[in-house]
């Protein structure tokens, strides 16, 4: 067969032109991803553990309930039991850096699709070649323009970890009543006020599922970031393959495990109105609306006439 | 034709859907029917033209993909119409800046929508103040405002609910409430009343023609209900494949419809709530004057067949009737004057009542039914078969209605029966 077409040494050698050009660029992003990410981490790391332990279980409580703030609780105690605590924590801050620059990204991007068909056009296929891309294949460039250590991690996690958060946003933007919307623009809104008024809060169940799945999907991604030098419980995950470890593998496995029921349970949780603080929030809110109401009724006792028909001029 | 009188006018509006809309415009204007226009190219409304006068409520009425709701959306820009222009207050909303438009929608042109569109997360007061908040005017005046209207509509008490805590009727009712607020001159409404049950939908019906008599608004009410259309109507636009096939009041549209896809529509109609007496009265046969003496009565009443008169005074206005036997008597009798046998009972009604309520009326009345005009004159009376001709839907039918047999003198009768009983056949009783 001599018929070949050589598209791995194609883009492999755009990467290198890339890299070439542009490696101040890439320095800079380097810098920046570990600044991020070693500020985070520290965020984790100063306090004592259990001190840490007990801020997340309130978290939790506040965020769920107290189920989740008692098993949250345990799932941080069972991965210090199994110290990996400190590989926890520069898993998390991985996590935490790479979703939310991925969150930054794609939630943009979704609302600029769900307005623009032709952007939704282009990046609908961008989306399926990312997300179907195989992970490892990743890291291959983001190791040649990042080098070893954390930034290829975070690289290599936000392309992987965006496609949800670009399509759940588009489509729960474009979902939302096309009516209510029109009811927007009939009065004169201005596009950008129906974006945030209408468009953007009905759609926020749907952004906060995408919000969510960014999350779960960088955890994921930041196990395989182990291969590239990022450290953490993916760090752990792949010397134990590589030595046949199967009581370390265990251990940072679960540990895995522990973080993502955490991370998803907590991100879940956004915007449902569960857990103690919303339940705050919301009495906070039928109290000032039933004062409120109180108000009107007392004014209009006060004065009967005062709001009867004829202000409405034609 | 007067510019202050129209609040809106609509001119050769044409909206294609897909590509090559400007081509199918064109291909439409000559004549091209809308489903030889090619796949992928809808016309949606074709050439459609009207003006509606300020304070009028004006119906566009189709059934469903007529055209109607994309009609009612050119005419505030929601969509853009493809050939043909559309103005408001006297200012074309066709070829402006968009930011010109938005103006536009905020002072001229609001509305109501089938399924209310109301913000769910926000209370029912923030809702109605929506508009007032669009316009830029500062929270507590539009807070006021907004709770002015509110009670117009009948919430008060619910200023400060969600939505979703409300019925469907008072929902619409916080739709109208804030299209009311943002006050503009032009109301437009989505097939407004659609989505809600009968009973609320009479009600809300009954309340928009009293917020129109109230507040002099121009309303365009789209709706696929007949009855609906004929009952808030001034005038109706029936609408076919995105054509409006024809323009008129409701009776007009009933008694003259344009063509036989307007007559089919009518025909489920309850006309008895559309027509009105002055629409099926007939001219009286003949009148007394209450001057004139019961020998002339009796002559007049001898020359028609009639058993009895509507008594008028000498500008039409009605005194009573009379009946034909009390007459006899007076003129048997050598009285000159007629006024001791006029009976004041003589049920009249009042010429624009409709149909419905003329029933019981015309039971009640010895004579055809007598019809007056505001100055109380006798302009016309509605024999019964009459009333069933219109109910019919030909009120020309009563013209040919055969005369009620009399039945024969009970003498006679009695005599052949007796006679059929001696020659004993007892078969016949039986049948009997």
């Amino acid at each position: 067969m001599e018929f070949r077409i050589p598209v791995g040494t194609w883009i492999d050698s755009f990467f290198d032109w890339l890299e070439d050009t542009f490696s101040w660029f890439f320095e800079g992003l380097r810098e920046v991803f570990i600044q991020l990410f070693d500020a985070v981490a520290w965020i984790f790391a100063t306090p004592p553990e259990l001190v840490v332990v007990a801020v997340v279980a309130i978290g939790a409580l506040l965020a769920r309930g107290w189920r989740f703030a008692l098993g949250s609780a345990l799932g941080l105690l069972f991965i210090i039991g199994v110290d990996q605590w400190d590989n926890a924590i520069d898993s998390l801050a991985l996590v935490l850096v790479a979703a939310f620059l991925a969150v930054v990204l794609s939630v943009p991007l979704g609302i600029w699709a769900a307005r623009n068909d032709t952007v939704s056009k282009v990046v609908k296929p961008v989306m399926d070649f990312l997300q179907t891309l195989p992970a490892f294949v990743y890291l291959i460039p983001a190791l040649a323009l990042f080098r070893v250590g954390v930034a290829p991690g975070v690289i290599a996690t936000i392309v992987f970890a965006m496609a949800p958060g670009v399509r759940l946003t588009e489509l729960g933007i474009r979902g939302v009543d096309k009516e209510v919307v029109e009811a927007g623009q009939a009065f004169g809104a201005h596009p950008r006020r129906i974006l945030r008024q209408i468009q953007i809060p009905l759609a926020m169940p749907s952004i906060m599922a995408g919000i969510n799945q960014i999350i779960m999907l960088s955890l994921s991604m930041v196990v395989i970031a182990g291969f590239v030098g990022a450290g953490g419980l993916g760090g752990d995950v792949v010397q134990a393959v590589s030595a046949l470890n199967g009581r370390l593998g265990w251990e940072a496995g679960l540990s895995v495990v522990v973080l993502a029921i955490l991370l998803d349970r907590f991100t879940a949780s956004f915007g449902r109105g569960m857990g103690l603080y919303s339940r705050w929030r919301k009495a906070r809110r039928a109290r000032t609306e039933a004062a409120e109401q109180a108000r009107f009724d007392a004014e209009e006792s006060e004065a009967p006439t005062a709001t009867a028909a004829p202000g409405l001029g034609v | 034709m007067n510019d202050d009188t129209i609040a809106l006018r609509a001119d050769g509006l044409y909206k294609v859907f897909g590509r090559h809309a400007d081509e199918a415009v064109i291909a439409l204007h000559r004549g091209t029917p809308r489903d030889e226009l090619g796949a992928g190219t809808t016309a949606a409304v074709i050439d459609a033209s009207f003006e509606v006068r300020r304070g009028e409520i004006f119906v566009v009425m189709g059934l469903s993909g007529s055209g109607k709701s994309t009609l009612i959306r050119m005419l505030n820009g929601l969509h853009e119409a493809t050939a043909g222009t559309v103005e408001v207050g006297g200012e074309s909303i066709t070829d402006v800046s968009p930011k010109r438009l938005r103006e536009i929608r905020r002072k001229r042109v609001s509305m109501v929508f089938q399924h209310f569109a109301l913000l769910p997360h926000r209370t029912v007061i923030d809702n109605v103040a929506y508009g007032l908040e669009i316009q830029g005017m500062p929270l507590d005046q539009r807070i006021a405002k907004a709770r002015q209207v509110t009670e117009i509509v009948g919430l008060k008490g619910w200023e400060e609910k969600h939505p979703s805590e409300l019925s469907g009727g008072m929902q619409q009712r916080v739709g109208l409430a804030r299209a009311l607020a943002a006050d503009t001159d032009v109301l437009l409404m989505d097939e407004a009343f659609s989505a809600l049950d009968p009973l609320i939908r009479r009600e809300m019906q009954d309340q928009l023609l009293e917020l129109q008599a109230e507040l002099g608004k121009t309303i365009i009410f789209i709706t696929h209900d007949l009855n609906e259309a004929m009952y808030i109507g001034d005038r109706i636009a029936v609408m076919r494949d995105g054509r409006i096939v024809q323009i008129g009041s409701p009776e007009d549209i009933l008694t003259n419809p344009a063509n036989d896809y307007v007559e089919q529509f009518v025909q489920d109609v309850d006309r008895t709530k559309v027509l009105t007496a002055e629409s099926v009265m007939r001219k009286p046969r003949a009148v007394v004057h209450v001057g004139a003496g019961p020998r002339a009565a009796l002559t007049l009443m001898r020359d028609e067949q009639l058993a009895g008169a509507y008594v008028v005074n000498k500008d039409r206005t009605i005194v009573g009737w009379v009946r034909d036997r009390d007459v006899f008597d007076l003129v048997r009798r050598g009285v000159k004057d007629l006024s001791t046998v006029i009976q004041s009972d003589h049920g009249a009604v009042a010429n624009d009542t409709a149909l419905a309520d003329l029933f019981i009326p015309s039971l009640e009345a010895a004579l055809p039914l007598g019809v007056l005009d505001s100055r109380e004159r006798l302009v016309g009376v509605i024999p019964r078969v009459t009333l069933l001709a219109a109910l019919g839907g030909e009120p020309e039918a009563a013209v040919q209605a055969a005369p009620r047999p009399d039945p024969m003198p009970t003498a006679e009768v009695d005599q052949v029966l007796e006679a059929a009983v001696g020659a004993g056949t007892p078969e016949t009783k039986e049948a009997i």
